[in-house]
Parts: C-alpha cells; structure tokens; sequence
C-alpha cells in the first residue's frame, strides 16, 4: 500500500501550479482583537520594504493605537474608496485602486471584513481571492473566532454574535500563517492601559468579549489551529518527499442534511471531523416526494446549508429518490464513503419504534461505515446573516381543493339518499370510501381527509339510525365508521404519494426533454446565430427571464452578438459584471458572492481553451434557477450551447482553411495559365515586329503574313486578357448586377451582331417561342455569356454545321440555349468543365485559358440561375442556362394608335 | 473637302498617341496632340479644331468633367475612347454631351468611318431641315409621319414614330437610354427603362426581316441604341 494516490499527487501539481501564477497569501492569525497582528504584518511589511519590494498599504485598521500608527511611517498608503451610504461618508478599500497600482505585496488588514453594500464582493476575502488571482502577494489579518468551522463554537462559549465570517478553505489555501501569540494576562494588561481601545470601550470590552476565561479558551483554538495546519503541511512535506512510514488511509466522510435547523450544525460538525482527519468530505441532500412537498422556506434552509458546506470545501449534491436510506447507501458505496454524519432521529418513543428511522435502518444495513450522530441541542445559538431569500409563488392552498372535499362527500349522500331503502350502512360506508379515494387522487390529502371526516358526519347523519342526529345507534355502525376512517386516512396517504411521486417524476421528467430538445435543436444548427438563437429560447423556456450572450468583439470588449436580437433577447445587462466573470471564470451577479445586488446572473461560458463568452440571464424567476437541480440544468444547457458554439467555430476554421488551400492552388494554376497563354501571342508578336524592323530581304506577301500573324495574336491576347480581368473582377467580388428588363431576343441580336465577323460563313438558327417576354438582368453579362458560348460552339462546330439558339419559357423560368454539333461533351467533364482553368486537351491550340466557361457559371449563378451541359441528340453538345422566373415583368400603360 | 480636318487628340500614353497621330495623319488629317487636359484646352484655344478624339483616363483632370467643360464653350463633335467593360463611364460621357464612343482596343478603320461620320454631319448646314431618311429598305417620311420598308407601307403607333425619329435624327451614332427617353417620354420617365425595350422590340418586329438579327435598330448593351445608317441617308 506504498503506492501514493495518484488524485493526491495530481492535486500536488496543481497547487504549485496555480501558485506559480497566483500571489501568495499570508494571514497573521490571533486569538483576538489587540495581540497585535496588524502591527507584527506592519513590522514584516516594512523589512520587506527595506529590502527593496515594493509594498503598498491597501487598507490598515489602526483602531488609533499609537504603536501601529507609528508603523505606518514609511509606507505608502494606497487612498481609500468613499461612498456616501445612510447619509454619512464611509471608507473603503479600493479594489480597483489596487489592481490599478499592482504592487508586489499589499497590505489589507482584517480578512473577514464585509465590504459595504454595492461593493464588487460583499466580503473583503473575495476581494483578495482577486487580488491574488492577479498575481499580488497579500498580508492579512484574521481571528480565530471569524473562522467558518468555528465561529459558532466561539459564539456559544463566548456569547456574543459574529457576524463575519471566512471560509476555511481561504485560511486552508494561505501559503503561509504566522500565529500572533500573547498570553490573556498580558493582553488584558495591555487593554486597561488603553493600547488596544479607548477607555470606554475598552471598559465594555473587559466585561464582555475580554473575560479570561474567553482569552484562554479563544487561545487554545487558536493555537489548535494553527497546530492542524502545521500537521497538514508535515502530511504534504511526507507526501512530496515521498515519506510512506505513516500512510494517511483516505478518509471519506459523508453528512446527510434534511430540512432541519440543525442542517448548518451538521455541516459545521463534519468540516471539523474532516479537517482532523484531513478526509475529503461530501454533503448531500436526499429529495423524497414527501421532501418536495415541503414549504419553500425549509427548502431554502436546506440550499443555505448545501451552500455552506460547499464554501467550507464540501462536494455537495442533491439526490433524488423515494428512500432516503437506499440513497444514502448508494452514494456512500459510490464514493467510498467511511463515516456518516447524520443528525440525531426525529421520530422518537412509539413512533420509531413503529415507523422506523433512516438511522436505524442506515445503521443496520451499512457496512464498514463508522457513523457520528449529532445531538440535538435545541435551537443553533448563532445564525449567520440571513441570506436573500428566494421569493417565488408558494405552491397555491386553495380552499378551492379543501372545499372539493366537502362536496364530494355531499354528492355522495345525495346519490345515496334515494337509494337508502336497499342499502345497508355498510355499502354506503363503501361508497364514501371510494370517495375519499378518488378526492385523494384527484386534489390530495388535505381534501380527501376532510371528505373522510365530512363523510363520517353525514354517514352518521343520514344513514346511520337514528337518522337526522349525529347519534349512531348501531355498535356496528360505529365500527364501521372508525374502520373506514381509519382506511380513508392511510389510502389518502398512500395516494398522496402517489401524486407527489409523479409530480416528482413529471418534474424530472420535464428537465429530461428540456435538454432533449435543447440537444436536438443543437444538433442541426450549424451557425453560430442559430445556435445563439436555440440558446436565447431554450433558456427563456426554462429558466424565465430575459437572457442574451455575449461575446468578446474584435477590440477585447465584450458586446451584444451582432445578430437582430429576438423579443426575449436581454438588453441592458451589466458589461461590467459580465466582464468580470468572463475575466474570473467565475459566476456573478444575482445569487452569487459577486454582486449579488445584481439583478442578473452572468454566467462565464467555458470552452476548451478558456472562456469564450458570457450569459446574461435575468433573474426573474429565483427558484426556477437556483434550486439546486435547475442550477445543474442551467450549467448543462450552457455546457451544451458551449461546446456547440464550439464545434461550429471548429467547422468554420475548417472551411476556411479549406478555401485557403483552394484558392492557392488556383493563384498557382492561374500564373502558370496566364504564363503560358499570354508568352506564346507575345512570343509571336516580338518575333514578327522584329524581323518586319531589321529584317530588309522580306518579299511584300511575306511582310503582310508577318503583319497579319501580329494582329491575330495581339487580338488573342487581348481576348484573354479581358477574359482574366472579368474574372478577377468576379472573384473580388466587385461584380455588381446592373438589371434591367431586356427581351431575350434583344440580348441574342447584339450578341450575334458582335460575332458577326466570325460568324459570317455559319448558319445560326434563333428559335424564340416568346419574344416579348422581358427578363431581369444585367444585359452586358448575359451578351458575355452568349458570346463566350457562341465562340466555343463555333470554334469547336465543323464548317457548314449550323450552330442553334432556342429559347424557351418553362415553369422554372428563362431557359436559353445553344446547341452546336461539335464532338459534345464526355459525361466526366460535364461538371468540370465550368471550372477555372479546366481543359478537356490542356495542349490543344483550339482552347483558351479554361476561362470562358466559368465567367459564364459565374455570371449566370450571380443571376440565381444554373448552366449545364448536355448532349444533344444527333451529335453535339446543348448548353443551358436556366434564368429563375423574374419578381414581376413590369406592365405598360397602353398607348391609343 | 476644300481643307484638311484638324483633329486634336488627348491621350496619355506615347504610344498610342504615335499611332493615331502617325495612322490619321497618312489619312490626310492634321493632328494636334495633347497629353493631358491642359494642354488640351490650351491646343484648343490656339490652333481650334474641327474634332476631338478624347481618352477618357487623363492624368489632370477626369475625362468626364472635360467633355462637360468642353460642351459650355462648343459643339465641336467629341469622340470618347475607353478601356472595355466601362459601360456605365461611357453612358456618362455620352449624356455629358460626347457625340460617339470607341473601346480600345478598336480598328483604325473603325475610327476613321466614325471621325468621317461625324464630321460629314457637322459639315451640314444646321438649319436645313430634313425630310427623308433611307437606309437600305427602311424609308422614313418624317413630316408626313410615313414609314416604309421597300414598298410596304408599315403602320407605327405615336411613340414607336417618336423613337424612331429620334434615331433617326443621330442615325449612324448610339443614343444612350436615358437621351431616348427623355426626348419620346419626357424627363420624369429616364428610370422607366423597360418602356424602351418594348418599345424597340415592336418597332423590330415591324421593321426588321430577322428581329433577332437587326439590320437597322442596334443594341449597344449597356449604353444604348444605333440606327444604322447605309451610305448618306438624309434628303
């Protein structure tokens, strides 16, 4: 069993790690007010500052002691941050002030501090979580009685309220804690010399909170303490030094929390337990239906306590399950769990004798779990402040339902009134019973026992003899009646559960497919305003409130997405906090440690590489987002939206560097192109001017052959030449539609007409069904097209084979086309054939660049129509283009003759 | 043709104005030439000539605020020459008041029937009035409002006669789209570019044998029309 844990040795390296970046934190930790931890961090500071770091004062409490104040010579003080709150002027360490400034080492007094309402954080430790967050090493202060675990034990023995606390994994995490040591007689001493307060106070001071006999108990939790963290640092100095002679067996601690008041007790006891043993703990709370039927503020109780323990460094979850011991088990066995802490039963005397209790059975079927039952003490002796409250509609108790009850029993009588003479007591007995069942099932306990009560009345009333009296004569009757409540009760109960459970199970039911449909919908979106569109209305669906997310901009900043925003789109969110959780990785806003005045909650959206955005929801709807079950939910929703925005960035990377190596290879088949098809006229035209120049024995028939080759080539090159421009202009994107309403057979006439000259030996036969049709285009691009496609057809057409031009009107739209009899097209090459550069024969003098196909598929597509090929019957190839049908040929007024 | 034409030339590049200069100058022109704008206007007041061959790209001065300089102080005939695919820049120059267009690169014969052209319309007297046109087999009687091809008498509505006069007027030169229908409808309908074209394929197939062949009523995509003008029409 030498074998060290491989979790522990990971945790290891991520604590150096995270330390490296982070600045290190020091608390001078004491016993109580006036041991002189300020002015023992003020001495450290100042040594540090002699020795050249640079240290700034964030904020010190002198409380006017002179010694302290005498310290403070030397240092600079960073100024404090005022805000006028309740009318007086109040002063504050500034946050901001200090990031600004970003010394090496800064000093704030007092770790538990509460920051005044409308700070950043409500407490000064969060402030210096950033602080060292952004690599600035702190000094503190902290008493042992504002520790988390133990402030209530300090509360009970010292009587006295302590409101601020710090969580233990904050003390836990500091690299460093330097005990400020000073036995209780010698501070009492120093109190009435009025060193740490002033007389009166210090008067008050030594009747309260200043007794010896609070001095010495506060001292020895002090020193304990600090003897536990010396105790955990030797565990972590063996474990790294690989020292294996006293293995720490992993503890695993398991406490189970109900909706009662001892709840936070509980999770205080096991954070102590955990902290000596240095076991991982884990908090749960086990949900049965007769749980979820509780009043909204024993939930809350129960979530404050969930909270709690997670601050004090708990896993904590919720479970679901109709048998709180099955679950418990479980999870124990899941998670390795050795010893439970549970509260004491509640059931006492007969009824758990009767009942049974989830101790009882947990004891008895647990194996290999040491269990710890917490007393109960009555009412917990100190609270910490009340936190914001979760308003949300109670569950409606209507008398409406409790009235049904009622009803329901006086039908029956009604029904069975007529029938009186034929029934005997005992089948109307039954009859209520059934009643009473189905009021159970329909509307719920309350109503279905007042149905069985009410139904007892007037069982006894009507029914039972003697009639019209309450008075049952019958012994019989009598029995009847008690049985039959006694069997309303129980079925009601039963049914009861039975309707919990499926509200349960609708409930759970309802989050499965609201992820179902948010993964389905994610599934088929594709782009990045889809997804955030699925996002936005998913999230409103689920969790009310407006809700929006936002993204870095190009400048760093975050913003809005710049897509239309729908109706529940949140506008008005605070980039601030937005900002700062984007930066801190962290929640804020509403129901959270940051800004919880806020009245949204910015959540940070976290990909694989770190943060990419940030939702804003507002919190309309409290316990729809902060149940513990809903808050899951809403981490999955963002989760899914995350890695989905994800994928669809991945795919768009992909894509465009797609396109990228594609259009490489086109700049390299292009040069190369352009190279060969622009050298060989130009080779041509040097060479003849040359020889026409110096070369004086050329006959006359020669000279004009010379001058004739120049020209044509000169012509070819200027063919390309347009023809790569308009193809450069395509690919820019600097092509703009001049449409127009054109007959076809005008665009034909001056296509034809700028052929002429080449077209003068062919016959071109022009078929046009409707030529007064107008279509919408830009007539100069489609003459290009025709002439591209007349060109090919009579180039590749044998002599005296006429080329044909029909053009016809379908339900599609304009089709044009030009058929030729030249060798057609092979089915392989009808696709590429519209492709830049493609030649059928790359080394045939008859083909151009590969160019003027593809400015007609560039032309005819920037149209919205589509060009084909196809063979034509008899031989020959058909060219296509099919024009999409035009919005709407205008009408002319008609003119008198 | 009692004295030589002078012809004065605006074109940047060296070369091509070597070619012109050389190839008109064979055909009996008198060639003054200017690099840019300035010179030109210069050229212009000391030796004045009786057309100008202007390239649209000058270094000093856009080519279209030239043509609509020019026009304030005379009505000497103005050819525009342009790189292609500028069809939008020739319509412009055309409407600022340039009499005719060529893109480059274009046949020195080409040039020539077009400086002859427009010089033999400048050369005739402004206030005669015109009563028939004859090209080919189209005969147009403008007073008596007749049209015929060969004997055919054809029946054209008001505007089909009104357009088709108008190109008649500038027969052999393109009339942009927005001078046709400002002159047949009038100012407010220049946008109404689709009345044009119905109009021109109605009057093509009442005059032409092969509408989709014109022989008289061209189409200069982008720009405008041409009537074709066969030999010297007007009488």
């Amino acid at each position: 069993m030498n074998r060290p844990d491989p979790d522990r040795l990971l945790e290891q390296a991520r604590r150096h790690e995270a330390r490296r970046h982070r600045g290190r934190l020091k608390i001078f930790f004491g016993s109580a007010a006036g041991v002189g931890k300020t002015y023992a961090m003020l001495l450290a500071a100042k040594q540090l500052a002699r020795e050249g770091r640079d240290v700034v004062v964030g904020f010190v409490e002198t409380h006017g002691r002179a010694e302290t104040q005498a310290q403070l010579q030397g240092l600079e003080l960073l100024p404090l941050a005022s805000k006028t709150l309740r009318g007086g002027l109040r002063h504050e360490f500034d946050l901001d002030a200090a990031l600004l400034r970003n010394p090496d080492l800064i000093l704030v007094d007092e770790l538990a501090h509460t920051n005044l309402t409308g700070s950043r954080h409500p407490k000064r430790w969060q402030d210096i979580q950033e602080l060292l967050d952004s690599g600035i090493d702190v000094y503190t202060t902290l008493n042992v009685q504002h520790l988390e675990s133990l402030h209530e034990d300090v509360g009970r023995f010292a009587g006295i309220r302590v409101w601020e606390t710090v969580p233990d994994t904050v003390f836990e995490s500091a690299d460093e804690v330097e005990l400020v040591d000073l036995p209780p007689d010698e501070l009492l001493a120093r109190l009435r010399e009025g060193k740490v307060y002033p007389p009166l106070k210090a008067e008050r001071a030594l009747r309260h909170f200043f007794r010896k006999g609070n001095l010495i108990a506060l001292r020895e939790l002090a020193l304990r303490r600090t003897a536990e963290r010396v105790d955990a640092q030797m565990q972590d100095y063996r474990q790294e030094n690989a020292i294996h002679e006293v293995w720490n067996v992993g503890e695993r601690i398991l406490v189970c929390l109900g909706p009662t008041p001892q709840a936070e007790r509980l999770v205080r006891a096991a954070k102590r337990l955990a902290a000596s043993l240095h076991a991982n703990w884990f908090a749960i709370y086990v949900e049965t239906p007769a749980l979820q039927s509780l009043t909204a503020d024993r939930r809350d109780q129960v979530l404050k306590a969930l909270r709690l323990a997670e601050r004090l460094g708990a896993d904590t979850a919720t479970l679901s399950s109709p048998n709180m011991g099955d679950a418990i088990l479980q999870f124990a066995h899941e998670h390795n769990i050795n010893k439970l802490v549970l509260g004491k039963p509640s059931r006492k005397g007969w009824r758990r004798w009767f009942l049974g209790s989830v101790v009882d059975t947990l004891m008895s079927q647990a194996k290999g779990v040491n269990f710890y039952l917490l007393g109960d003490d009555g009412k917990p002796v100190l609270h910490t402040p009340a936190e914001t409250g979760y308003p949300d509609k109670k569950p409606e108790k209507t008398h409406g339902n409790l009235l049904s009850g009622i009803a329901a029993a006086l039908l029956l009588t009604a029904l069975d009134w007529p029938f009186r003479a034929f029934l005997v007591p005992s089948n109307i007995l039954l009859v209520y019973l059934l009643g009473v069942f189905f009021t159970a099932i329909r509307f719920g306990l309350w109503p279905s026992i007042l149905a069985a009560f009410s139904s007892a009345a007037l069982f006894a009333f009507f029914f039972a003899p003697p009639i019209f009296s309450f008075e049952i004569a019958d012994q019989e009757n009598l029995v009847g009646l008690l049985v039959m409540l006694v069997v309303a009760s129980v079925s009601s109960k039963q049914a009861e559960n039975v309707r919990t459970q499926a509200r349960i199970a609708s409930l759970r039911e309802r989050r499965t497919s609201a992820l179902y449909r948010l993964s389905k919908e994610l599934a088929e979106a594709r782009l990045e305003n889809e997804i955030i569109e699925i996002g936005v209305r998913h999230i409103h669906a689920e969790f009310g409130g407006r809700n929006t997310f936002l993204f870095p901009q190009r400048n760093g900043i975050l913003g809005y997405p710049k897509y239309p925003p729908l109706d529940i789109s949140f506008r008005g969110a605070d980039l601030g906090v937005a900002r700062w959780a984007f930066n801190n990785r962290r929640s804020a806003g509403a129901g959270t440690d940051t800004l919880p005045s806020e009245s949204g909650i910015y959540i940070p959206l976290i990909g694989s590489s770190g943060p990419i955005g940030v939702l804003a929801l507002q919190a309309v709807n409290w316990r729809r987002i902060f149940l513990p079950e809903q808050r899951r939910l809403l981490d999955t929703f963002v989760n899914q939206i995350v890695h989905t925005l994800e994928r669809a960035a991945l795919a768009e990377q992909a894509k465009e560097a797609t396109l990228k190596i594609q259009a490489e290879t086109l700049r390299n088949s292009l040069l190369s192109s352009i190279s060969h098809d622009l050298r060989t006229p130009l080779a041509t035209i040097v060479g003849a001017a040359g020889a026409l120049e110096n070369d004086s024995g050329l006959n006359d028939a020669n000279r004009q052959k010379l001058v004739r080759a120049i020209h044509e080539e000169a012509q070819r090159m200027s063919d390309l030449t347009i023809k790569i421009l308009d193809m450069a202009k395509f690919e820019a994107g600097e092509v703009k539609l001049n449409r127009q309403w054109y007959a076809a057979e005008e665009i034909i006439g001056s296509a034809l007409h700028r052929l002429r000259g080449k077209l003068q030996k062919r016959e071109v036969g022009v078929d046009i069904t409707d030529n007064q049709a107008l279509i919408y285009v830009d007539a100069v691009l489609l003459q290009q097209v025709l002439i591209n496609l007349l060109d090919n057809a009579d180039k590749y057409t044998p002599e005296g084979e006429p080329i044909d031009i029909s053009v016809k009107s379908t339900a599609l739209g304009l089709c044009i086309a030009v058929a030729d009899r030249g060798p057609g097209v092979a089915e392989e090459f009808r696709q590429k054939i519209f492709q830049k550069f493609f030649r059928i024969h790359p080394e045939s003098a008859q083909s151009g660049a590969g160019l003027g196909l593809s400015i007609c598929r560039a032309i005819v597509e920037a149209h919205g129509g589509e060009i084909n090929v196809n063979p034509r019957g008899g031989g020959g190839a058909v060219f296509q283009l099919q024009l999409p049908l035009s919005p709407q040929p205008p009408i002319l007024p008609p003119e008198s003759t | 043709m009692k004295t030589r034409p002078s012809l004065l030339l605006i074109e940047d590049d060296p070369q091509f104005r070597l070619l012109l200069t050389t190839t008109l100058g064979h055909h009996n022109f008198i060639i003054h030439a200017a690099e840019n704008a300035l010179d030109a206007l210069e050229l212009m007041r000391s030796k004045p000539p009786n057309l100008l061959v202007l390239d649209l790209g000058l270094p000093d001065i856009d080519g279209q605020d030239l043509i609509r300089r020019l026009r304030k102080r005379t009505d000497l005939p103005i050819i525009v020459l342009s790189a292609r695919n500028q069809e939008m820049d020739i319509t412009q120059a055309l409407d600022s008041g340039a009499d005719d267009y060529l893109t480059k690169p274009f046949s020195n014969a080409e040039l020539l029937s077009r400086i002859n052209a427009l010089l033999r319309r400048a050369g005739k007297a402004p206030g005669g009035v015109l009563e028939i046109f004859q090209s080919g087999e189209l005969k147009i009687e403008l007073t008596k409002r007749r049209v015929f091809v060969g004997t055919r008498e054809i029946h054209l509505t008001p505007l089909e006669f009104k357009l088709l006069a108008t190109l008649a007027h500038n027969a052999g030169f393109v009339v942009t789209h927005r001078q046709l229908l400002e002159k047949v409808w009038g100012a407010a309908f220049i946008e109404h570019n689709h009345y044009l074209r119905i109009y021109m394929g109605q009057l093509r197939h009442k005059l032409e044998n092969d509408p989709a062949r014109p022989r008289y009523l061209l189409t200069e995509p982008g720009v405008g029309y041409r009537l074709h003008e066969e030999g010297n029409a007007w009488t």
